[in-house]
């Protein structure tokens, strides 16, 4: 079996304008529905109570709703969890008040509605927990871009990690922009997946680089562009061939992960997808922008910043 | 060229075999048991022990099917939680014959299956966390200042005594805020408390502000600052062993955290309501005198305010009790309260045993005070509320009962919250997560199952794509899968939900080597290498590569670690161990296999790798002038 049979470079940095513009399109949506509607944090970074309860029949939200609410808590949310009999109950943390009064409150009134109800799990999270998780979340991406950017500085060269750092910035909005959009929670578990997808996307351009880096010594005659495309067009097989196994693992636990494994494939998925695109589009046109050379890695004595080299700047 | 020196073989046969064994255990699941464990410092869990099980089980009838002494604990085993259940109860109405007096802690809990030959091997199944077998976690966040301004509250009064033990008339010792204060109505005073202070309180600082009347103002210093705090930490964590105790949890975790949180975990508790409840007792306890001067008896029936030096609580029932501020002693002092009889009028008694210390402080202050009242004040979350105020009968020593109007359960609750002992400083509940059983099983089944269909369907595109070279990378992703697992084991990780989606995530990521590996092959052999040369360069030219994108993907990982907590942290874990074991399976491991198979022959005229397909020669995409 193949699906490749490509005979030609195909020449992805002709359109490199196009679909650098399709990128900043998507991602000032992205940031403007994060502006605007904000993401819709979960209970771990915002404090507060959240209760998993299953009736025996399809539950009435209307009427849990109304017995939640009659406990006098401010902003409750009642929904379906997975099954239509299975309900997930939201408070905000109260003062004065531990988590352990709060639950047994709540399950006492439910129970009083309908005594055939069972708690299956709850979760309080006090408020400076969740500022600190909010906070520990930030490090963490921060530690993992600075991480990153040293690694391919090291690797490659200054242009190449700001490329591949932009391309993947560029992913991780788009993701919480999903999130945004749809209002789906933003939980620890999904921070998690994004955080791995970083780390996963970067590997796809990290190909690419590594294949660029390989034609410059070895196709001396051709110029950057031709150099981009060709490594491109060798890596694109492998590229899709990857990124489908492994969203082969993540629909697979899309399909029977259940509710709570729901939003990190989903995180995943759209990492996954874009994470491609932005691989071979975005990574590879930035550091086409950005002027890299044979020079940049091929060491070959020659001093760096010639103006009038050729292939610095490159425009198709 | 494809060759591996024998050593190489017996490298990958060796973490096969280890693999394997360390994987075995976790297939083979859980038993009902019971678990004895020492519930006081006293008891010794020892083969006297076992053979106590032993009768009490043979004294039911009940058949354990395994029954042995691991660790300090007895464990029995038995086919069905009926047995288990029946059996609980006749181990524990054989080894605590008392009720409210626990010498042993008897619990119900699952262990493995496993045979023991594999448990002797130290091969253990992987821990499961809370949300695969349920159970509660806690995090409580200990409030320090409370800790520090009850020491120093204790010092106070300490000062008080030596003062007054030195002839020092002051003109009275108060508490402002973080610091002690002493005032004098002169200058000799001020100096002679001062010496008094420094030779008696080598914890504080003792500094004298100019201005206003003389007076000195004592505060910790930095080390003993410090001191209080990791003492109030370790008080309240001991405290709260004695609590769990008292809920006969198989295993479990109480840690600290961080500086001022502890975190509990009780996995396979059913009745979490109760955990809550004996846990979230914040309490801390203090026994004051009452204030039975003329003003105190007023503000008691409401007809006067409270005086000063007093304070105002209620009783259970709602009755106020005026109570003065100085402590006699605090829950600290307290060794043990049991329920019982009184053995003249029949009514129910908590016999408390305190400190030598306290038993001094008792007997001075029960002399002194003969039939009036003293009351046991319970502090939850910064409010008090009287447990009890009995009249002083006789002169106490450090053994005491008390006895008056209460029922039997009243004495039993009254005992086990006494002897639950009482905590340093309160503490708040910060993070709680309590899943049901059920759940936990659901849980399993979940990531299980997200594990294999993804595990299959990459097995299966990966034979049709790449044919037998597929079939090596499947293999190679199972090695891996073999390999976690194991080394997961090993280290008793705690495995959860996310743990095992990052599993399935690492092995959907691993495979990407393989990938990276076949399609290399392929464009080697596109390009008219020979096949052997094509497996050899492929490989080599593959490995950088891999190692990059491994590396980016271990900086995430590192940084989930060093930077989550809970969930993502059990996620980290698993994903940084996937990366580390997938570059050792998809690259040593599946090299090892094509050169076993293909490596010998010198004349391989093809390799089972799928179609290469090679574009006519009119179209040389490699070719840079024809671009």
């Amino acid at each position: 079996m193949e699906f490749f049979r490509i005979r030609r470079d195909i020449p992805f940095m002709k359109h490199a304008l196009i679909l650098n513009a399709i990128s900043a399109i998507t991602f000032l949506l992205a940031v403007f529905f994060l502006v605007t509607r904000g993401l819709h944090l979960s209970v771990e970074f915002t404090g507060g109570t959240v209760m998993e309860v299953a009736y025996v029949q399809p539950a009435d939200l209307e009427k849990v709703r109304g017995t939640v609410s009659a406990l006098g808590y401010g902003d409750v949310q009642v929904q379906n969890f997975g099954t239509s009999r299975d309900v997930i109950v939201r408070l905000p943390a109260k003062k004065g008040e531990t988590s352990a009064q709060q639950s047994e409150e709540v399950i006492q009134a439910l129970r009083a509605a309908d005594p055939q109800v069972q708690l299956r799990r709850t979760e309080f999270v006090g408020p400076q927990v969740g500022e600190e998780l909010a906070a520990d979340g930030l490090k963490a991406l921060a530690f993992v871009i600075i991480g990153i950017m040293i690694y391919l500085s090291m690797r490659f060269e200054w242009k190449y990690a700001v490329a591949g750092i932009i391309a993947n910035l560029h992913d991780v909005v788009i993701i919480l922009g999903f999130f945004a959009f749809f209002q789906w929670e933003f939980s620890l578990a999904v921070l998690a997946a994004v955080l791995a997808v970083l780390g996963y996307s970067v590997n796809e351009s990290v190909v690419i680089f590594d294949r660029i880096r390989e034609n410059f010594r070895r196709y001396r005659k051709m110029n950057t562009v031709q150099i981009i495309d060709n490594a491109i067009t060798s890596t694109i097989s492998r590229t899709i061939i990857t990124h489908a196994s492994t969203q082969t693992m993540v629909l697979s636990m899309l399909l029977f992960g259940g509710e709570t494994l729901h939003y990190f494939a989903m995180a995943l998925t759209i990492g996954i997808l874009f994470g491609i695109y932005s691989s071979v589009f975005v990574a590879a046109a930035i550091a086409m922008w950005l002027g890299v050379r044979r020079e940049d890695l091929v060491k070959t004595g020659r001093k760096e910043g010639d103006p009038s080299d050729p292939n610095a700047g490159a425009v198709v | 060229m494809n060759r591996y020196p024998i050593w190489k073989y017996i490298v990958i046969a060796i973490t096969l075999l280890v693999a394997v064994i360390y994987t075995l255990p976790n297939l083979f699941g859980e038993a009902p048991a019971v678990q004895v464990s020492a519930g006081k410092v006293t008891t010794k869990v020892d083969d006297g022990t076992l053979a106590r099980v032993e009768q009490a089980l043979k004294g039911a009838n009940l058949v354990s099917s395994q029954l042995a002494l691991e660790g300090g604990s007895v464990r029995a085993r038995f086919d069905s939680t009926d047995t288990q259940l029946k059996a609980k109860d006749a181990i524990e109405h054989a080894l605590n014959p008392t009720p409210g007096d626990a010498a042993y802690i008897v619990a119900l809990n699952l262990v493995s299956r496993s045979p023991t030959w594999l448990t002797a091997l130290h091969a253990k199944p992987m821990y499961l966390g809370l949300d695969l077998r349920g159970g509660v976690h806690f995090m409580l966040q200990v409030d320090m200042r409370a800790a520090i301004t009850k020491r120093l509250d204790t010092l106070a009064s300490d000062i008080r005594v030596s003062l007054r033990e030195k002839d020092v008339r002051h003109g009275g010792i108060t508490r402002e805020g973080n610091s002690i204060e002493v005032r004098a109505r002169d200058a000799a005073t001020l100096e002679a408390a001062r010496r008094v202070l420094t030779d008696t309180q080598p914890d504080l600082e003792v500094a004298e502000p100019t201005g206003g009347e003389p007076r000195l103002v004592a505060s910790f210093k930095p080390q003993a600052l410090q001191k209080v705090q990791t003492d109030a930490v370790k008080q309240n964590i001991t405290t709260l062993h004695n609590r769990v105790n008292e809920l006969g949890v198989a295993e479990p975790v109480i840690q600290q955290q961080g500086l001022d949180r502890v975190v509990v975990q009780l996995p396979g508790v059913q009745d979490t309501a109760k955990a809550k409840d004996i846990l979230g007792r914040t309490a801390t306890l203090e026994m004051r005198l009452v204030d039975e001067s003329a003003e105190g008896r007023a503000a008691e029936t409401g007809t006067g305010p409270v005086p000063f030096g007093s304070e105002k609580f209620l009783e259970r029932d709602g009755r106020a009790v005026i109570v003065k501020r100085q402590v006699i002693l605090t829950g600290e002092s307290l060794t043990d309260a049991q329920p019982g009889f009184d053995s003249q009028t029949q009514q129910p008694k908590v016999d408390l045993t305190v400190d030598a210390k306290g038993g001094r402080i008792m007997r001075d202050i029960s002399r002194e005070n003969m039939k009036k009242r003293m009351a046991i004040v319970l502090f939850e979350k910064g409010k008090g509320e009287v447990l009890t105020a009995p009249v002083i009968q006789a002169e106490l020593g450090n053994r005491f009962q008390i006895s008056g109007a209460m029922s039997v359960v009243e004495a039993n609750d009254l005992a086990l919250l006494l002897r639950a002992g009482s905590l340093a400083a309160p503490m708040e509940i910060i993070e709680e997560r309590t899943i049901g059983p059920s759940l936990g099983a659901e849980n399993i089944a979940k990531g299980f199952n997200s594990v294999a269909w993804g595990f299959l369907a990459i097995c299966v595109f990966m034979c049709l794509y790449y044919a037998l070279f597929g079939g090596f990378s499947s293999l190679a992703l199972g090695f891996n899968l073999l390999l976690l697992v194991a080394i997961l084991s090993m280290l008793q990780a705690t495995l959860t939900l996310p743990g095992m989606a990052a599993m399935a995530l690492a092995l959907g990521m691993a495979i990407d080597a393989n990938v990276l590996i076949n399609e290399r092959i392929r464009e080697e052999l596109r390009n008219g290498s020979s096949p052997q040369a094509a497996i050899h360069s492929g490989y080599d030219r593959a490995w950088a590569t891999i190692l990059d994108s491994n590396v980016t993907s271990l900086i995430a990982g590192l940084a989930l670690l060093a930077f989550g907590s809970g969930p993502v942290r059990g996620f980290a874990v698993v994903h940084c161990i996937g990366i580390l074991t997938s570059m050792f399976s998809a690259v040593f491991f599946s090299r090892g296999l094509v050169n076993f198979w293909y490596g010998r022959q010198k004349k391989l005229k093809s390799v089972s790798i799928g179609t290469v397909w090679r574009p006519g020669t009119d179209a040389q995409r490699t070719n840079p002038d024809a671009a």
